[in-house]
């Protein structure tokens, strides 16, 4: 590179600064969830391992666990993938949102979100596009355990709006769970601590009514297990999926997603603008 | 102060403390447009002072003007006109370097299609047109600080902060980033750049001033800076080329004549160099010895 002579200066110049307002929240966060939704399928890996994930899961626990799992119950394996269709696809609706809290951090830690953040528009709607980008592909994710349940010879009696409650919850399990890990992720030092908490909530659903009845757990499990936010979620979805009432499970389950994101935005908006990389 | 139309950035008793560390002690400075380099070593608070020039981060007292406006209170007008490049090259890996530029341009409020004029324009003058559609992550760094550089560009700043612009390149690209800045500054840019390197001070700034414990304690000219510490030295060096005495002049030449002369007859052995101070001397002159530090403080008026 050489300096240009004042011949290439006066050819390529420099742009008169004008009145620009800068970009509105709506452009930010449709710049931010594109470029969000490149880095999710530019990174061959995450995408694979956000595809790979549920389905090892899925028949991991239908053909390992799932007969002796399912015989305990009076069931076979065919009913056990009923059963544990919902957790599955929570479980990795878990773990494709803690990529989020990765993405999060390595944008406040690197300098990119200073520079942002000396832009003439709202930098939040940075967290913004990863949110959306995260539940895209955590959709994804659910739609491949769903269509491999059902080549697996999953069948519901849903009617299509109990299947589109079904998918409704879990679609807002996987807000409130990528919120939670954006917070992680603007807390954390550093990429790798960021998905080191997140480690901890990934074990939440397996202490649930998700994988097995909560009645066969130990009593002093019980009382969380049968009580945390997955488990209505679960059994709402369960319930739904099988055509059935999901009786007051529905709204106790939306109360918490709702309890959850609201903790998670208030978090966000004391931390967020306090949070610059020195 | 009274505010100067023609004033690039006017600061008076500026302090800033994070807890209990204070890390901007009354600070004052007024610049004119132009490349000024702020120097001081690790931990003088070179980056606090950027970022709260460039609207980053708030202050606690005393007066702020960055083109006119108080970088707090009128952020959004003061976002319009600058950029901010910071320590490390803040460009989107996963993104190629032209979608990094289309980004930063529509971010900046401009249209798609303006941004990718500006884009194209800019890339090219940066000699990154071939790489364009590369991810940024394949970039050596030398390239990643370009596009980094040309991004800041694209909305046409009057006034870009370069936080330690070449922190960590090569010599090499050092220099070419260096022809760059200035090739900017030519065209009208103000530049505040903040460095560790008095080499880099003194190759492209106009002004310098050296920030020590949380104040400005010496600012000009790098010339100017140099005569503060002293008038030139005369040192000996023996048949290998080692320096064996260093002796000060007071720095007119017929002081220095005779100096010569006198050496010439009692040392006949010895080789001579008269220099002026290197910015180094002066900066260890101004900042070296925390006992010092005071003394440097009220012996010059900064």
């Amino acid at each position: 590179m050489s300096a240009p002579t004042a011949e290439q200066m006066t050819t390529t110049p420099t742009p008169a600064a004008g009145p620009m307002g800068g970009a509105s929240a709506a452009t930010g966060l449709k710049i931010f969830s594109a470029r969000s939704l490149k880095h999710s399928f530019r990174d061959g890996e995450s995408v694979l391992m956000a595809i790979l994930l549920p389905l090892m899961l899925m028949l991991i626990f239908t053909f390992i666990f799932g007969e002796s799992i399912a015989a305990g119950q009076g069931g076979d394996r065919g009913d056990y993938l009923a059963y544990v269709l919902p957790a599955i696809a929570l479980t990795a609706a878990g773990f494709g949102a803690s990529y989020t809290a990765v993405v999060v951090s390595n944008d406040m830690t690197t300098g990119f979100m200073n520079r942002l953040r000396t832009m003439p528009f709202p930098a939040v709607t940075v967290l913004m596009g990863h949110t959306v980008s995260s539940m895209v592909r955590n959709m994804l994710a659910t739609a491949v355990v769903v269509a491999v349940a059902f080549a697996l010879g999953f069948r519901t009696d849903a009617s299509v709006g109990q299947f589109l409650g079904a998918v409704g919850l879990i679609a807002l399990w996987i807000l409130v769970i990528t919120v939670v890990f954006a917070v992680l992720g603007m807390v954390a030092g550093s990429a790798e601590a960021a998905s080191g908490y997140g480690f901890i909530l990934l074990f939440l659903p397996y202490v649930s009514s998700g994988f097995a009845p909560v009645e066969t757990m130990p009593s002093w499990l019980q009382g969380f297990a049968g009580h945390q936010p997955m488990t209505p979620i679960i059994d709402a979805s369960r319930s739904l999926l099988n055509g059935q009432s999901p009786g007051s499970e529905w709204w106790i389950g939306i109360l918490w997603c709702a309890g959850f994101i609201a903790v998670a935005l208030w978090l966000a908006a004391v931390i967020f603008p306090k949070k610059v990389a020195r | 102060m009274s505010y100067t139309e023609d004033a690039l950035i006017e600061i008076s008793g500026l302090s800033k403390s994070y807890g209990k560390h204070q890390v901007l002690t009354d600070l004052s400075l007024t610049l004119t447009p132009g490349i000024h380099a702020l120097l001081g070593p690790n931990g003088a608070g070179k980056t606090t002072l950027v970022n709260i020039l460039s609207t980053l981060i708030p202050y606690d007292a005393g007066r702020v003007r960055v083109l006119g406006r108080d970088p707090q209170k009128q952020r959004r007008q003061l976002q319009r006109l600058i950029s901010l490049t910071g320590q490390y090259a803040a460009v989107d890996g996963q993104l190629t370097g032209m979608e990094n530029m289309l980004m930063m341009g529509q971010l900046f409020g401009l249209s798609r299609s303006e941004a990718k004029r500006r884009a194209d324009a800019l890339l090219e003058r940066f000699e990154l047109s071939s790489a364009a559609g590369k991810r940024a992550a394949t970039y050596s760094g030398g390239m990643r600080r370009k596009l980094d550089i040309a991004a800041s560009l694209i909305a046409g700043p009057e006034l870009i902060f370069l936080d330690e612009p070449t922190t960590g390149l090569d010599t090499r690209s050092r220099q070419a980033l260096w022809d760059e800045i200035n090739a900017l500054a030519a065209a009208g840019t103000s530049i505040f750049l903040t460095t560790q390197y008095l080499e880099e001070a003194d190759v492209l700034a106009e002004r310098i001033m050296v920030l020590h414990g949380g104040s400005i304690v010496a600012e000009g000219t790098a010339a100017e800076l140099k005569d503060r510490v002293g008038a030139s030295t005369i040192q000996l060096h023996d048949a290998a080329g080692h320096i064996v005495e260093t002796l000060p002049t007071r720095g007119d030449a017929a002081g220095l004549a005779a100096q010569l002369t006198r050496i010439a007859a009692e040392r006949p052995e010895v080789s001579v160099t008269v220099r002026k101070p290197t910015l180094d001397e002066v900066f260890l002159e101004l900042t070296g010895e925390p006992a010092a530090q005071d003394q440097q403080k009220e012996s010059i008026p900064a």
